[in-house]
């Protein structure tokens, strides 16, 4: 029972970093229904981000955490400007291959420049860890967890309460109309990837630090995983992408306690079918049919 | 006066909202029938109901083929085209890579006689089938007079010519019912004149029964025989053209009149 | 034999079929074509077969699929294994026989649920399965997990290869021009409508669907019988993915267009092997500017007709 828990707790801080990725697939899928499929790679971006700031800046952790989601940030605009702008109005298909370009781009450039090598960081959190009963929860999960909560509930805030926030609901849910009501739309489109990638940009440096480790096709994987999570979710929905994350997190970690880690994978894709053949609308989305 | 299609209690809830409620309708053998109604009334919803795009939140619909009922109520609408109903749509959905005799042969799948293999194989009975087809599809072009413009792309056809292809398209599914989802929408006088002409000449040729929402009052005070009138989801009236010009009820569904 | 296929068009098609085969063969005699180019030649026949059997999925019937390298992993693996115990000729049909089989089942366990999805969640959810097809062979016995399987006989030879490109073509051409090929490309067009004229959409994604798969196993097949060697690595979603930069790149619904990207994909990467580090990036780049400058890829829906082009000679011969 308590190795359950333990392994629980793992799960919970494996899904935090997928859910802030899941985020960004979420956002960018509501308001322009792309699959973004180089989000992986900007969350493989901000883990090399914070390898530079820490090891060559000495940076500490907040200042470097915002550093990661800034440059993420400005990337995740740069992409959406260059790349996804022209093709707005372009069949999916168009549009889902040049985010595989990007994806390939941004990779085999890291890989150019920094080699196939796994770099790991210095040290930079105490190794403390807490007892509560019989789980145990190392610094750097705290860390995670904080983290993700702040982020999540600044992110709510943002969404719901502010100008820019009514602009992406509306954007949204129907360009056109907002744009009549005098909505940039275009600008709401790069806050929304700037958002989306400055959380991606945070899961990279947490998941860098929690493995110790970042190499250039890191983020394949987990960003695939990130999406099935947004689906698992709901896509659109920001609750969704939360609860989508933890579920896979919890999942996949699961399946290597108990199960065998050569499967780690394939659960995850296993659920993916699930949700789609059961609710493909996912937990909190909307089923949206075509009129007649 | 044998009856073909049989409706009763039909209903449709899109959540909380009714967009049909109870309807009790007979259409017989061979008839012409309009159903009227103001924008929004749910004449479209009805029609998505009786070929399937819809499944019935309660009620029956009930076919009769070869003098046995069939209930059709859920179906896929794919069933309930190669049972003998055929539709045209109100905002027109021909398909827009095909020609205009591709757009008719697709429709004629149900009759091909040739499997996937034969397809791939060529065999003597693809060849056969094709010609046929082809045969046949022309036939149907000539009916509506689009038989000159097969060749072209089906979209680049002016909005009327749309229309037609559509009906013809509809009729190459061979079919016992016919539902015309408003076929002169669009139109201009003289071209919605010879729509009711071609509309009496396909009734009698193919032994067809007519079932059509329209806006255009001439048109279904000419060519219908019967007419339902529905409003807000219901049925407000039924009856001839004559019957139907003067109820009360329909007066003040589409003017608004007070009693 | 139906005597509607010896018309003039289809003579033409056969001739201009065998002197490729005879050009192309006297080459690789001579030594024109050394043995480095001939595995860029037989790597651009695999890709055409996987295209072709693609773009019928994808470009005719618009079913948006991640998922043919598994299909393909399934025929390289079952016909792998199946030569290695019956190292002959008969072993390598049994083997691609066997593949078809399989491919055909899982193809069927994977579309009939899947179809009913659009556009990316099917994309999505292709992927998933062809990632779960690999797992599954990284963790078999008989397939010897991650480490691969080698020591396949090499029985993948040009004239089988070149045959089966052939069939692959006539396959997919045929299906296009023929009642359920139609239906599929209503399909594509308007779902709703294809429904309403009477067609059992779910059916003939179905048959597209089970079609290019098992167009994608014999690829497999033929693969693994030339390389000898395989690694589940081998058909990651990357793989999926340069497949169906093929289909997008030549244009999709054209099968002429998918074969001329088979063949300037496959140049171009021969090329670029030189530049290791450089490949992926150039790869990225242009399939970025492609799409923005010309999505419609370098054909678009054009197709290479032996009748039309005989139609223009004639007018031209009248004109003078």
């Amino acid at each position: 029972m308590s190795q359950f828990l333990q392994q629980v707790v793992n799960g919970l801080s494996l899904g935090s970093i997928y859910a802030l990725v899941a985020l960004g697939y979420t956002m960018v899928y509501g308001i322009i229904k792309l699959i973004n499929f180089a989000h992986g790679d900007i969350y493989m971006i901000g883990a090399y981000t914070a390898f530079f700031v820490t090891t060559y800046l000495g940076m500490s952790f907040i200042p470097a955490l915002l550093v990661c989601m800034i440059v993420c940030g400005i990337l995740g605009v740069g992409i959406e400007r260059i790349a996804y702008k022209p093709l707005r109005k372009a069949p999916r298909i168009t549009a889902l291959i040049t985010a595989i370009g990007v994806s390939y781009v941004i990779e085999y450039t890291m890989q150019f420049f920094m080699g196939t090598s796994v770099k790991t960081y210095p040290k930079m959190l105490p190794d403390i860890s807490w007892q509560i009963g019989a789980v145990k929860i190392s610094y750097i999960q705290m860390v995670i967890f904080t983290v993700t909560i702040v982020l999540m509930v600044l992110l709510t805030f943002i969404i719901h309460k502010t100008k820019i926030g009514r602009a992406m609901r509306a954007v949204s849910a129907d360009e056109n109309g907002a744009k009549l009501m005098g909505i940039s739309v275009d600008n709401t489109i790069s806050i929304t990837f700037l958002i989306g990638s400055a959380l991606a940009g945070a899961a990279g440096m947490l998941v860098g630090l929690y493995y110790n480790s970042a190499s250039p096709l890191m983020g394949m994987v987990p960003g695939l995983k990130a999406f099935v999570a947004a689906v698992f979710g709901g896509i659109g929905s920001i609750p969704g992408a939360l609860v989508g994350g933890l579920f896979i997190g919890v999942a996949e970690t699961m399946v290597v306690a108990y199960g065998s880690s050569l499967y780690r994978d394939a659960i995850v894709y296993i659920i993916l079918i699930i949700v789609l053949i059961v609710k493909p609308a996912g937990l909190f989305g909307k089923n949206e049919r075509e009129k007649v | 006066m044998e009856p073909i299609l049989e409706v009763s209690n039909l209903s449709k809830n899109f959540g909380g909202l009714a967009a049909v409620s109870n309807i009790n309708m007979t259409i017989n053998k061979g008839e012409l029938v309009g159903l009227i109604g103001p924008n929004g009334a749910g004449k479209t919803t009805f029609f998505n109901l009786l070929t399937g795009v819809y499944e019935p939140s309660e009620g029956l619909i009930e076919l009769t083929i070869d003098g046995k009922k069939k209930q059709i109520g859920g179906l896929k609408p794919y069933k309930i085209t190669s049972l003998g109903l055929a539709r045209t749509f109100q905002n027109i959905r021909l398909f827009k890579s095909m020609t205009v005799l591709e757009n008719v042969k697709l429709a004629m799948h149900k009759n091909a006689g040739y499997g996937v293999a034969s397809a791939l194989l060529r065999t003597p009975k693809f060849y056969n089938a094709e010609r046929w087809i082809e045969e046949k599809a022309c036939e149907y072009l000539q009916e509506v007079g689009l038989y000159r413009k097969r060749f072209e792309k089906a979209t680049n056809l002016p909005y009327g010519e749309q229309r037609r292809l559509e009906i013809a398209r509809a009729l190459a599914t061979d079919p016992v019912i016919l539902f015309l989802d408003e076929p002169a929408a669009g139109m201009n006088p003289q071209e919605t004149d010879e729509l009711t002409k071609l509309i009496y000449h396909l009734r009698d040729k193919y032994n067809l029964t007519v079932v059509l929402i329209e806006h255009d009052m001439s048109l279904v005070m000419t060519l219908c025989e019967r007419i339902f009138v529905l409003n807000y989801g219901q049925m407000i009236a039924s009856g001839t053209p004559e019957e139907i010009k003067n109820n009360e009820f329909v007066i003040k569904a589409y003017l608004g009149e007070e009693i | 034999m139906a005597k509607q296929l010896y018309t003039r068009t289809n003579m033409i098609w056969t001739a201009i079929v065998l002197s490729i085969f005879a050009v192309l063969t006297l080459l690789m005699q001579t030594g024109m074509i050394n043995s480095y180019y001939e595995s860029t030649l037989f790597t651009i026949c695999v890709n055409i077969i996987l295209a072709v059997s693609l773009n019928l999925i994808v470009g005719i019937c618009g079913q948006f699929s991640l998922g043919h390298a598994g299909f393909m992993a399934i025929g390289a693996y079952v016909a792998g294994i199946v030569t290695r115990y019956i190292p002959t000729y008969g072993g390598l049909f049994i083997g691609i026989l066997l593949g078809f089989v399989i491919s055909a089942i899982a193809a069927i366990i994977v579309s009939v649920p899947t179809l009913r999805l659009r556009g990316d969640y099917l994309a999505i959810a292709t992927l998933g399965f062809s990632e779960i097809i690999r797992i599954c062979i990284q963790n078999m016995k008989i397939t010897n997990g991650a480490a691969g399987l080698t020591g396949i006989p090499q029985l993948t030879t040009w004239p089988i290869l070149f045959l089966a490109v052939v069939i692959s073509i006539i396959i997919c051409t045929n299906f296009v021009r023929s009642v359920p090929g139609r239906a599929a490309i209503a399909i594509n067009d308007d779902e709703i409508a294809a429904e309403a004229m009477g067609i059992n959409t779910t059916k003939y994604k179905v048959i597209a669907f089970v079609i290019g798969a098992i167009l994608a196993s014999l690829a497999g097949s033929l693969f693994a019988n030339y390389f000898y060697v395989l690694n589940p690595n081998q058909f990651t979603f990357n793989k999926s993915i340069d497949i169906l930069v093929i289909v997008v790149f030549g244009g999709m619904g054209s099968m002429s267009a998918s074969v001329l990207a088979a063949i300037v994909l496959g140049i171009l990467n021969m090329y670029l092997q030189q530049f290791t580090d450089i490949r992926m990036i150039i790869y990225g780049a242009t399939l970025i500017l492609m799409m923005i400058f010309r999505p419609q890829g370098i054909l678009g829906t054009w197709e290479f007709s032996v009748d039309r082009l005989l139609n223009k000679m004639k007018r031209k011969k009248e004109a003078v």
